[in-house]
């Protein structure tokens, strides 16, 4: 019977279950605050005004220019074929072993930029174009406008897209079996190795998987509203005109 | 008289459509003075160019004895001498009243948070909008986004303020309030450049009145030959235009 394998499928793995699902979270956590801060910083320099002439034009060109084949090149790669190049590459070409961790961590992270490059670019145009003149206006420059006015704006409009691809990244870490990382899908390989009961192995997994991303859709929802703010505000009045901390 | 920003031979063009032809004409300290003219006589594209959010095809602009669109200057070191109100109201949408007012202090001119909320406090119960430093721009009127977002360019305490027709978005019962706070602010001799199609307004508040046509400064002067003797008859026309509608 299935129920019962499954019951003892759990009771005798469950604390390999547990490790697979803390280490898929682990990764796909960094990699999607890694890729979100290199998405972030993308897209500041890809909206930096081009200087009309002089070397700096042709700098920015150029940076603009590695920008985009990073992201044409991770957006149009698997990540899987990524993981296999950047771990055995990476021996081959600087003829160091990384280790598995640090190749996953770096493989999402890249991946996850390389998206995030894009929905941030999509974010920065999307705030209305006052905002940026307004904040020209007062002699902020390219930067200073960024950092105070446009990417906070830009955070609150990318957090649903941010959010979609923390969930992709829990289910895509699985992936990264090939080159043995311990997440959720290879250890659950194993289980099912051990018993060859594979269905009811892969069940278990499913479910985690679920609860996993569930979850997370939820916790970022709540985030969402509160990013929101509250709807009322305190007038102010009299002798206690001071503002509000 | 001291003058503030001097523009020679100001030229502006989209592609090849000339917005600006050869506009010089300069604005001297304390002094009030108004843009008039029909919808794309280029008056907009003229304040524009002035705080270099468009950049000019050619001429000069002279602030401070130099010519600031010579390449080695910097153009936020000069932006923050300038004061810009815009037809949108462009208040930051991320912060409350207060930090619209302070940010600017804070990073560009480096006062302490303090000192910037000082400053702020000032302005905002200039246009008497201190009890509202709590709110965040989306919870206001019209009306009251515009006198937040005049404390704003006030808090920068800059040499000039420029109005982009200021009142042009709001419904007609908050054009009031507005105008009210611009007339106020011409009494206390703040440098103002204001481009507007309020007539009535310009005509009380204004030093002095530059007519705009098709590109053109066609007709400059006080606000009694303006409107009560036009010297041109683009200017005539114009006005009876105007007050057509009006009337």
């Amino acid at each position: 019977m299935s129920l019962e394998w499954i019951v003892k499928i759990v009771s005798e793995n469950w604390q390999m279950f547990l490790r697979g699902a803390g280490v898929t979270l682990y990764i796909s956590l960094i990699g999607t605050v890694v890729g979100a801060i290199i998405g972030l910083i993308a897209g500041v320099i890809r909206t930096i005004p081009a200087p009309e002439h002089g070397v700096k034009k042709w700098f920015l060109l150029f940076v603009n220019f590695l920008l985009s084949v990073y992201i044409e090149f991770f957006r149009g790669t698997p990540m899987i074929v990524q993981a296999m190049v950047i771990y055995y590459g990476s021996a081959l070409a600087f003829g160091v072993n990384i280790e598995v961790m640090a190749a996953a961590l770096i493989v999402v992270s890249i991946n996850t930029g390389a998206y995030m490059a894009e929905i941030v670019r999509g974010g920065i145009v999307s705030v209305d174009k006052g905002q940026f003149e307004a904040a020209q206006a007062i002699g902020m420059n390219h930067l200073q406008t960024m950092m105070n006015v446009v990417l906070p704006q830009v955070v609150r409009n990318i957090l649903p897209a941010t959010g979609n691809q923390f969930v992709i990244n829990i289910k895509d870490t699985s992936v990264l079996n090939v080159i043995s990382v311990s997440e959720l899908y290879f250890l659950t390989k194993s289980v099912a190795g051990n018993n060859f009961r594979y269905f009811e192995s892969f069940f278990v997994a499913c479910v985690i998987y679920f609860v996993m991303t569930f979850a997370v859709t939820r916790i970022l929802l709540y985030f969402e509203r509160r990013l929101e703010g509250p709807d009322n505000y305190t007038m102010v009045r009299g002798e206690e005109m001071q503002p509000a901390k | 008289m001291e003058t503030v920003i001097d523009i020679q031979h100001l030229n502006k063009s989209f592609g090849t459509h000339e917005v600006l032809k050869d506009i010089s004409f300069s604005v001297n300290k304390g002094e009030v003075m108004t843009i008039i003219g029909s919808s794309g006589s280029g008056k907009s594209t003229l304040l524009r160019c002035i705080n270099l959010l468009e950049k000019p095809s050619g001429g000069e602009i002279i602030y401070n004895g130099e010519n600031i669109l010579d390449d080695k200057h910097d153009i936020p070191t000069y932006r923050r001498h300038l004061g810009m109100v815009f037809q949108q109201f462009n208040l930051f949408t991320n912060h409350n009243v207060l930090k619209n007012c302070t940010v600017g202090q804070i990073k560009v001119l480096g006062r302490s948070k303090e000192e910037a909320e000082k400053v702020a406090m000032k302005y905002l119960k200039i246009v008497g909008m201190d009890q509202y430093i709590n709110a965040k721009p989306k919870q206001l009127s019209g009306g009251q986004k515009q006198r937040v977002a005049i404390a704003r360019a006030l808090s920068m305490e800059p040499d000039v303020l420029l109005f982009d027709e200021p009142t042009s978005a709001l419904d007609p019962e908050m054009v009031g309030e507005v105008l009210k706070v611009m007339k106020e602010l011409a009494m206390s001799g703040l440098t103002m450049l204001i481009v507007t199609h309020e007539m009535e307004f310009a005509k009380e508040v204004s030093d002095r009145v530059v007519f705009m046509d098709k590109g053109i400064i066609a007709e400059e002067g006080s606000p009694e030959q303006i409107f009560n003797n036009p010297q041109q008859d683009r200017t005539r026309e114009f006005l009876k235009r105007t007050f057509k509608v009006v009337y």
